[in-house]
């Protein structure tokens, strides 16, 4: 058997192993792993991009785009450059990811609360909407409220009327519409394809946000819904003024993935004929043959729109923490 | 269909998660190991004077040939209900797999979607593509996807269908009005050119398939639908109502529809030409299914007629030049007709989609098929 001796008590520990000083050698060489793999990748593709003459410019963005965007926020036509015309596909992503925000929280904070309810029904539906939605793939919902509802809608003067908000084929009429030769006429009139877009995202996203309200109400203690019971409040007073204030903060952290992934999702607009951020940008690739440039622009934008969220979302966050005196 | 070439390479910023695409990466990858192989290997001269393509002889090995095909287009290439395919793009494999086994069903068809189709050519997964693809400076060049381009089968030119209710009757009436493309063709970016030429405001709604692009035109969605004139024509076929859509007789861009080989095996190619040549020659010279036993008689009977019997393979070495059998010319068509009763039976008079002959009449006939002489 081999003896080793045991080290002298009085050994100085090597200056490598230092407290101090190991953490930042361990951080340096991941560091400089990473460097390593990110500069190989980069000349790499300057290398290929050069040989095959394609090396990233971003001049072409200044001619003109030549190509009609169906639907645009932002004023647009096709003598205007490509960058106005990504600009304007930038516009509408926002326009249906804001919305979508908007929507898919109300959405989510009423079926998520409804799961409290003392109404089985209601419980039972938003349970049944909970899953229904969850496990059926975004793409199939969109080309279903597409093709199956919205497409389905009847024209003129069989449009569906309901107080302050026309359904038809041709759009959606919200505010006084009213039918001048055959076209309906309103305020504010949207294309069947956003309405189409903006409710798969509601919907979709709206079950994953009943989920993080349903568990952030749950995490507030039992004794807080029985101590506002014995005060005399009713069931929905409980729920606004005593459960959800005290369960946002549990739900502010999870919504902001969620709002996140709606974002994202957003790009899934080509199913039902949304001219988006996306879809723009993959004619502008398709006509000019700039597919790497294009490809940087979207990964930069979308990137942008996320890590503005997130930003948001943080502050929001803060503003709900305990705040201890 | 005539997608734009650059786009035929997959995206790998397709948010939608797309396993076809992820495929035919896969796929471009086996083309650049194959297509180093083959140019290693290929186009060598036998010694007997005949011709050895690895392709052919890859081909003759298995006992296969495998075809690319469009399988979802009436006229072209579409699977019966009792699996069988048909088309004037189908017909093309029968006759190349009829010179070489003398037996046109011996034919593996494989459906590829457009953004698959060079991948899968390139790869080598099919020796053939015959899938209504638009002859184009990019797709043939060496630098571009470099292939090989056999005889133009089928010339066709992009136009718009509405519907006849829609009294629209020229891309003029089309301003302010939804038009349904589909996304990442060419057929998209010739209708910007044009109505851009003609300054008509119209609104694009883009699609990403032809099935989505369909569906929103039949649901009423859009006033018009653009694609390939051919294309449109056999979709229309199978709407429920197919007289309630017309075609406008606007043409927007030249397609001439042509299959492909590998740029890497000319000897390959040669074979495919002359084969779809052998069709156009035989129209031109009345050789049909019910006259080749009649014209081979007299061939055989009359040595005179030297023409018919270098074509016949009665006498001289074409089919050895090629690396087919002597008689490849009489197998084609009595497997499948000459071209004339192809485009017949599949687009023509004889099919649902009853295409004029337009362009695709034969050269003497004020048309631009035109096979070069059998010498």
């Amino acid at each position: 058997m081999a003896t080793r001796p045991m080290p002298a008590a009085a050994t100085p520990i090597p200056w490598w192993r230092h407290r101090q000083i190991l953490p930042w050698l361990v951080q340096a060489a991941v560091g400089l792993i990473v460097l390593v793999l990110v500069a190989f990748l980069v000349s790499n593709l300057v290398r290929n991009l050069t040989a095959a003459g394609l090396l990233l410019s971003f001049g072409w963005l200044d001619n003109p785009a030549g190509f009609p965007i169906a639907e645009t926020a932002l004023p647009y036509d096709p003598a205007m450059p490509y960058w106005r015309a990504l600009a304007a596909g930038l516009v509408n992503t926002l326009r249906v990811v804001l919305a979508g925000l908007v929507g898919s929280s109300l959405l989510g904070l009423v079926a998520g609360s409804a799961a409290f309810s003392s109404n089985g029904l209601l419980r039972r539906l938003a349970r049944g909407y909970v899953e229904l939605i969850r496990n059926i793939p975004l793409l199939l919902q969109l080309v279903f409220w597409y093709f199956v509802v919205f497409l389905a809608l009847p024209n003129g003067s069989a449009a569906i009327q309901l107080p302050g908000l026309v359904l038809a084929k041709s759009g959606l009429y919200l505010g006084a519409a009213q039918l001048v030769n055959g076209v309906w006429q309103a305020p504010i009139s949207l294309s069947v394809e956003f309405g189409a877009l903006l409710t798969g995202l509601v919907v979709y996203t709206g079950a994953f946000i009943a989920e993080v309200v349903r568990g952030g109400i749950a995490s507030v203690p039992r004794g807080q819904w029985e101590a506002a019971r014995s005060l005399g409040l009713s069931q929905p007073q409980t729920l606004v003024q005593i459960v959800l204030p005290q369960a946002l903060r549990v739900i502010v952290p999870g919504l902001n993935s969620q709002f996140i992934s709606l974002a994202k999702n957003s790009s899934l607009a080509v199913a039902c004929g949304y001219p988006d951020f996306y879809s723009v940008a993959s004619t502008t690739g398709n006509q000019t043959g700039r597919d790497v440039e294009v490809v940087v622009i979207l990964l930069g934008a979308y990137l942008v729109i996320d890590l503005l969220i997130s930003a948001l979302m943080n502050g929001v966050n803060r503003l709900v923490q305990l705040k201890e005196r | 269909m005539s997608e734009a070439p650059l786009m035929q390479r997959p995206n790998s910023w397709q948010t939608a998660a797309n396993a076809r695409l992820r495929m035919a990466r896969f796929r471009q990858l086996l083309a650049l190991a194959s297509l180093g192989a083959v140019l290693l290997v290929s186009g060598c001269a036998s010694e007997d004077g005949g011709v050895q393509s690895q392709k052919l002889a890859m081909i003759k090995s298995r006992g296969k040939l495998i075809c690319g095909v469009d399988g979802k287009l009436p006229g072209f290439s579409f699977v019966s209900s009792n699996g069988q395919y048909s088309g004037l793009d189908v017909d093309i494999c029968r006759a190349v797999a009829a010179a070489v086994f003398g037996d046109p069903t011996k034919v593996d068809y494989r459906d590829l979607n457009s953004s698959e189709r060079f991948a899968a050519l390139a790869s080598g997964e099919v020796d053939l593509l015959s899938r209504n693809t638009t002859y184009t400076l990019s797709r043939d060049a060496a630098g571009g996807n470099g292939l090989s381009f056999g005889p133009t089968t089928f010339y066709d030119g992009q136009g718009v269908m509405t519907p006849r209710a829609s009294g629209i009757s020229s891309l003029r009436d089309l301003a302010g009005k939804p038009v349904c493309v589909e996304s990442g063709t060419t057929t998209e970016l010739n209708l910007a050119d044009q109505m851009r030429q003609l300054n008509v405001a119209y609104t694009p709604l883009k699609f990403q398939t032809g099935d989505q692009t369909y569906a929103a035109y039949l649901g009423g969605r859009c006033v018009a639908v653009t694609s390939d004139r051919s294309q449109l024509a056999g979709k229309r076929t199978s709407f429920p109502n197919p007289d309630d859509h017309v075609l406008l007789p606007d043409v927007l861009s030249k397609e001439p529809l042509t299959p492909a080989s590998v740029n890497a095996d000319p000897a390959w190619a040669d074979a495919i030409r002359w084969t779809v040549y052998a069709l156009m020659q035989a129209e031109e010279l009345g050789i049909s299914t019910s006259t080749i036993d009649s014209k081979l008689a007299e061939a055989k009977a009359n040595p005179n007629l030297a023409e018919l019997r270098r074509f016949l393979g009665v006498e001289g070495d074409f089919g050895k030049q090629l690396g087919l059998p002597a008689d490849f010319v009489v197998r084609i068509v009595k497997a499948v007709g000459n071209y004339g009763e192809i485009f017949d039976r599949n687009v023509g008079p004889g099919s649902p989609l009853k295409l004029d002959r337009g362009l695709n009449r034969q050269w003497n006939n004020g048309g631009l098929i035109y096979s070069p002489p059998f010498r």
